[in-house]
Parts: C-alpha cells; structure tokens; sequence
C-alpha cells in the first residue's frame, strides 16, 4: 500500500497518484467515517510522484485517517507511527500524568517507601517490571477472553486477580531461581498488591479500549513514573529529616507538603507533547 | 485456625476508627481517593459511603469465611470478597448516581486495592467473629467517611466558595485548594492539625512523627 502522514498540522504527505482536482478527494478521521475533512488543495510534492494535501481543519499526527480518492482503487490508511505513539503514551504517563502527582494513585506505598534511596529504588524497580507484565496479560486477558464472552463486569475480579496470581508467582519464582534477588526484592512484591497503580492501568486500559503498543506504552511509562516520583521523594524527605522541621508537621505531614510541591511543578509538564 | 479473642466493647470500635485509628489522618492508609475526589463534598460523601458499604460487608465475610480457608492463601482470598463487593457497589453506583460516578468512577473501582480495607480483615476479622467484625468495619469506614467530608468541605469551601454545590461566598477564595496540588497541602494541613490537638491535650506523638505509615 503506498504511503501517506501528517507532515504539519494543516497539510499531509501523500505518496502514489492522486487526482489533481481536490473535491475528487476524500479524507476523514479513522473514528468517524462519516464526516469529510474539507482538503483545500493538491500540489506535487518535492519528491516524485507524492503529493501535499493542505486541510482547512487542523489535523493531529497522533490521530488515524482514511484517504480515499475517485479513479484510485486502494484507500490511504494514515496512521502515527508506532514508535511515535508509544513514547508519546509513555511520556504522557510517566510525566504529563503522572500517576502520583496529578492522578493521585498509589500514594499509600508512595508514602511508605519513599524515606531511603535505597528502598525506593529497589521499590521502582520491582513495580516496574510486574506493573508492565500485569499490564500486559490483563490487556490479554480483556481484549481476548472477557470483551467477546461480554464479561466486562468482571474486569475488577478478573485485574485483582490477575495481580495477585502474578505477585504470588513472581515471589515464589525469584525465590527458587534467585534467593539473592528475592531477599533484596522479595520484600516489594508484597507491596505491589495494594499499589492501586497496578490495578489502575489495565482499568484505564480497558475503558479507553487501548490497542497492544498504547496498553504497553502505558503500563511502562505508570512504572517509570512512579518510579521517578519515589526517587525524587526520598531524596527530599532525605534532607527533610536533617531539617528542624515543627513538630505536629513531622513525618507525613510534611511529606505531604512536599509532595503538594512536586505536584505543582509536575503542572509544568502538562505543556510538553511529542510532535 | 485462629481462636476467637474478647472483642472490646462496641464504643471503643466505633471511636477507634473515627478518632485515634482514623484510616486517613492516622493510619495513613488509602490516601489516594483522600487527595484525589475530596475537591467537593459531594464526590467525598460518595466514595465515603461506597468504602463504608464494602469495609462493613469485606470484614464480615472474612469473618465468615476465615475458619475455612488456608491461612497461606487468605490473602488472595480476601482480595477476591473485597473484589465482588467493589463490582456489586460498583454497579450500584453506575446505576443510581451516574452524575457522580463519572467524576469518582475510577476510584470506586479501585477500592479493591485500598489497604484500609484488607488491614482491617487482617488485623481484626481473622481473629473475631461477625458482629464485632460488624462494629469494626463501621468504625473504621465511618472513620474515612469523615475524614473524606471534611477534607471534602475544606477543599470545596476554599477553592470554589461553596459547600456541597451552594455558594457560600460569590468569590473563589483560593483555586490552588481544588488543583492536584492543593489535595495533598490540604491532607498534610488536616494531619498536622490531628497532631497538633494530640499535643495540647497531652499526648505524647509516636516517635516517627504523626501517622504511621501503611
């Protein structure tokens, strides 16, 4: 199939032959088929035999489109590339969402672990790696068993369980192949099960009818971030508790202060967006 | 198989929740929906309820369940109770306050991982039977229902100038309150308050400072 994408905000790139007449063209947005998107003009490309639509309407790399035209057989499929799409999902997680600092999940193992480097890096890493292989064999599990059987209402059954089964296995597993891990790790896993972040993903997964690469790139980038945000936290309440701080705000009180400002400053990244 | 210990008396279990267990400002457990519904009365009231109703029905069938169940394997059978009744509120909720839920919907889901609720099965329905189990539960979810309201009425009052949808002043007193931010300055401000009522009336605060982590 030949080739086409957003190149700007207004104009996309085609690649075969088109008609030169614009109203022969039809455009619309993948989600819905029935509303055209007026193409204003056709002109040749710079390279040979592609083409430059320009729109009137203001078109979003990371959308799908349908490109039809009169006397060409085969449709333009316009889709964002797939690397773009998981760093910008992974990004939008990790950083514009954060699942700490604007969703305000998992913040009772946030709070629990975040007073040594050392814990909470080795709490990031474990929430890491079975946030994202849960993510991914609860987006499995909805995508392939339970929305073709209209199960959907057991989706909070079907995620808990598939997070604790993995929890459990996980445990159990590093501890044969690997006490040394275990006894460094073992400890974390624990944690994880009443870390809503890791309930929280395939939720979000299945409400928003994520595809594999958007369920992956979301259940990477909530582990990234909550690792980010528990990094950073220790290593405040590290300087806090050398720090004469009053004493009815000692302790959580003021790790909630703290984290009131990193979630100020969080704002800052709603501006940030992969092109 | 666990023996069943004297329940202290229903007053106690009641109070122990609302004051010095307080699941929000004193244990610290389930912060999450604390920060993130109580920007109006109204979404805390509804996420209160909704873990008042799962904590009280949780901990009675654990309570129910315990003498049959392996001890090694209690925890994934706990989750799972908890897991049935959060689908059945769930719906409920869907059903009946559809306006609500779609602001607090996520957070109604992930009840199920709430450490409030699965502490509570663990520290007190193992080891009493149902209706102290009951009284517990009651306390204990009474105890996050007013955390949430107050937290809730505090959020609403200082970012929006209204209580429970009514204004109270024509005038936005302190936006901040109601951004992700203000959840956690107001949870922090609420906590250190605690504390502070702790130590004029001449508690000694734990070591650690207020709050023992979960």
């Amino acid at each position: 199939m030949a080739d086409a994408k957003v190149v700007s905000p207004h104009e996309i790139l085609v690649e075969g032959a088109l008609p030169a007449d614009a109203t022969a063209i039809r455009l619309v947005r993948s989600s819905d088929a029935d509303i055209p998107l007026a193409v204003v003009s056709v002109k040749p490309a710079a390279q040979a035999n592609s083409f430059v639509l320009t729109t009137s309407e203001t078109l979003n790399s990371q959308d799908h489109y349908q490109l039809t035209a009169k006397g060409v057989d085969q449709p333009w499929e316009i889709a964002p590339s797939p690397l773009a799409l998981v760093i910008s999902v992974i990004i939008g997680s990790a950083l514009i969402n954060n699942f700490v600092f604007t969703r305000y999940l998992g913040l009772c193992v946030f709070f629990g672990v975040s007073r040594n480097k050392d814990t909470a890096i080795g709490m990031g890493v474990t929430f890491t790696i079975v946030g994202l292989l849960s993510g991914m064999i609860a987006w499995a599990l909805n995508t392939f068993a339970l929305v073709p059987l209209k199960l959907e209402f057991m989706q909070i059954i079907a995620f808990i369980g598939v997070v604790a089964c993995l929890v459990q296995a996980t445990d159990l597993i590093l501890k044969k192949v690997n006490p040394m891990l275990h006894k460094k790790f073992g400890i974390y896993l624990v944690l994880i099960t009443t870390n809503c972040i890791i309930l929280a993903v395939p939720l979000l997964n299945a409400t928003s009818g994520a595809t594999m690469l958007q369920a992956f790139g979301l259940s990477l980038g909530a582990g990234l971030g909550f690792a980010l945000a528990l990094f950073l936290m220790s290593c405040a309440i590290e300087k806090v508790n050398m720090a004469p701080v009053p004493v009815v705000f000692r302790g959580l009180p003021i790790a909630f202060i703290i984290a009131g400002l990193f979630a100020l400053s969080f704002l800052g990244f709603s501006g940030l967006k992969v092109a | 198989m666990s023996e069943h210990r004297t329940p202290p008396p229903v007053s106690t279990m009641l109070m122990r929740g609302l004051f010095e267990e307080n699941p929000i400002f004193r244990l610290a457990l389930s912060l999450c929906p604390a920060v993130a519904v109580t920007t109006s009365v109204k979404n805390g009231l509804m996420l209160g309820v909704a873990v008042l109703v799962v904590q009280v029905l949780s901990s009675m069938s654990g309570s129910l369940v315990k003498h049959i169940i392996n001890p090694k394997i209690r925890i994934p059978v706990f989750t799972l109770l908890i897991a049935i009744w959060v689908s059945a509120i769930d719906m409920i909720l869907a059903a009946y306050f559809a306006a609500v839920y779609q602001e607090v919907g996520l957070y109604v889901k992930l009840i199920v991982a709430f450490a409030i609720i699965i502490s509570r099965m663990e520290l007190f329905s193992m080891k009493h039977s149902v209706v102290p189990s009951f009284w517990d539960g009651l306390g204990m979810g009474l105890g996050f229902l007013a955390g949430m309201v107050l937290a809730g009425a505090f959020r609403e009052l200082l970012g929006n100038g209204s209580i429970f949808g009514i204004a109270l002043v024509p005038f936005k007193p302190l936006l901040l309150v109601v951004l992700p931010a203000g959840g956690f300055f107001t949870i922090g401000l609420i906590m250190a308050l605690f504390n502070w009522v702790d130590v004029k009336r001449g508690h000694k605060l734990p070591a650690g400072g207020g709050g023992a982590h979960g």
